[in-house]
């Protein structure tokens, strides 16, 4: 019953190719499997935006002690369907100076590269939409193209406060793409392959029957995933690192010249990209869809995928409602002089623990090898000397 | 089946490349560029060769295409000029096609039907570059890691002014 339940979905599109197979040739037959999984992936993100874009303001105004929306339908749920009939009947304004072919492919790339990336995340058991050989390269490859198409955006608009918001998207993407992709090469390096699936493989079982075999729980795998947590909220451009947007100083940044549906466009690019990061986390250092204990494993596969996906996610408005934003040149600091060197010291760790025997003496190891880099670089950085002690000079 | 997705695939990236050489907007001139680009990467996926169309993607559209595109941006002049013909830049770009067609032309291996070789993997890959070929690795390593240096000290502030 329990393998009935986690396998549904299969048996579903099994049944729903059944007509075809044998009839059609085998190349139609890939087609239409293809095309129903890309529905099935579109169809439950875009669902899962439509429920986290009410969810965030709901969450926002419960920790900044307001109601969230709460007028159209039970408990505001229906607060995206009047969104989306709001931004598809508004006026699509595009400036008379901008760049017409440009201005208007932008937003459609940076919504397919952010789409895309979804492909090769695997939900659950069997549950991978296209399973291929260098699935981790492919997330980053096409997580690579969004550069430009930001770029398109700032450039296309001919707009300062684009151009200058494209920039400072662009460049604190590339800065954390670095350390987003070396923290992913000891995760690589200790499964050997870049196959999302074989990853989620190396972490299934439990050590001693309780714990389980997740890469976060080894000192290497839990640096490596703040890391990779810092830098995925950097590249989905989230609060504190959300410096392209500010209505201060360069309003929306690249998206100041877009209105209406393309403005909604990268919206859910930016909620899409921040899933299909929060996913590949999931994938790399959560334990994939394998269960946190022996006895849950009844619970179906791709329900543990979102419980831990929606966790992240929570995190992520969590922190948009607690943290102040940082300025351009602290996350450049920030990016160079510690994730860089930090993530570096994962690879490290990660060798360390591989070659101390992956057990309690190769975890203590590798602790320390952390440890030691952390304290030496806090050190050398020497953050306090850049911050006065705070004086008070009216309220004694 | 093949023969139709080769052309297609081919056309695309023959028009795309096209497109950047006579495009008299620079701008859209870079972008049919990057396009190109996506054309030879569908082509080695074609072939097979996953890998190498993975880093085409990641290296020619993640970096070299958003280089390309900040150079002509940030040394764009006022009042757009259309571009002139560059004849030095057309007699290497004939010299450059006549080379490489010399030499594939020249290759026995065109005339060989194709062996049936395994999968071409990322970890094969992996493994002949770490164990049969660790000098040319090491070399790229180094020249990538020198390259990021001097880019971090033409990028310093000198204190001393």
């Amino acid at each position: 019953m329990a393998n009935f339940v986690d396998q549904i979905f299969i048996r579903a599109k099994q049944l729903l190719l059944a007509p075809i197979i044998g009839h059609a040739p085998d190349w139609l037959v890939q087609i239409a499997s293809s095309l129903l999984n890309i529905f099935a992936l579109l169809a439950v993100f875009l669902t899962l935006f439509a429920l986290i874009s009410v969810l965030e303001r709901k969450i926002l105004g419960r920790m900044q002690n307001r109601y969230g929306p709460n007028r159209v339908g039970p408990f505001g749920l229906f607060q995206p369907i009047a969104d989306g009939i709001k931004m598809l009947i508004k006026e699509d304004v595009v400036p008379a100076r901008a760049d017409k072919v440009v201005h208007f492919l932008a937003p459609i790339l940076i919504a397919a590269t952010a789409i895309l990336a979804l492909g090769v995340i695997p939900y659950g058991r069997n549950m991978t939409p296209f399973s291929i050989d260098g699935g981790i390269l492919f997330f980053f490859a096409v997580g690579s193209t969004t550069e430009l198409a930001v770029f398109m955006a700032g450039w296309g608009s001919n707009n300062k406060f684009s151009m200058l918001g494209a920039m400072r998207a662009i460049a604190q993407m590339i800065s954390y793409e670095l350390p987003l992709i070396i923290t992913v090469l000891p995760v690589v390096m200790i499964v050997g392959a870049l196959n999302p699936d074989a990853i989620v493989t190396a972490q299934a079982g439990y050590k001693i029957d309780i714990i389980p075999r997740w890469f976060v729980l080894t000192p290497w795998g839990a640096a490596g995933f703040i890391l990779f947590f810092v830098s995925g909220l950097v590249e989905s451009n989230r609060t504190p690192f959300d410096v392209p947007e500010g209505e201060s100083e360069i309003v929306a940044g690249h998206m100041t010249e877009y209105s209406g549906f393309k403005y909604a466009t990268f919206f859910m690019a930016e909620y899409i990209g921040m899933f299909a990061i929060s996913g590949l986390g999931v994938t790399l250092f959560l334990g994939g869809w394998h269960a946190p204990m022996r006895f849950l494993e009844f619970v179906p596969s791709y329900m543990w995928f979102f419980a831990k996906l929606s966790i992240l996610l929570f995190v992520y408005i969590w922190l948009r409602g607690t943290l102040p934003r940082t300025r351009v040149d602290q996350i450049m600091n920030f990016a160079w002089k510690f994730m860089l060197p930090m993530s570096f010291t994962c690879l490290i760790a990660a060798a360390v623990w591989h070659y101390t025997g992956r057990g309690l003496r190769g975890w203590l190891w590798s602790f320390v090898v952390l440890a030691a880099v952390y304290t030496a670089l806090s050190i050398l950085l020497d953050t306090r000397r850049k911050f006065a002690t705070r004086v008070y000079r009216f309220a004694e | 089946m093949n023969t139709a997705a080769f052309v297609v695939i081919a056309v695309f990236t023959l028009a795309a490349a096209l497109a950047a050489a006579t495009n008299p907007n620079l701008m859209h001139a870079a972008l049919s560029f990057a396009l190109a680009f996506v054309g030879v990467a569908a082509f080695y996926f074609f072939l097979g060769a996953e890998f190498v169309g993975l880093v085409q993607v990641f290296v020619y559209i993640g970096a070299v295409a958003v280089l390309v595109v900040f150079t002509i941006l940030l040394t764009r002049r006022e009042g757009e000029k259309h571009r002139g013909v560059n004849w030095s830049g057309v007699l290497i770009a004939i010299a450059v096609f006549a080379g490489l067609a010399w030499a594939i032309v020249k290759t026995p291996s065109m005339s060989i039907t194709p062996p049936q070789i395994a999968p071409l993997t990322v970890k094969r890959i992996g493994e002949a570059l770490m164990t049969d070929y660790p000098w040319p690795l090491m070399g790229a390593g180094l020249l990538l890691t020198v390259a990021l240096l001097g880019a971090l000290i033409l990028a310093m502030e000198d204190k001393r002014e």
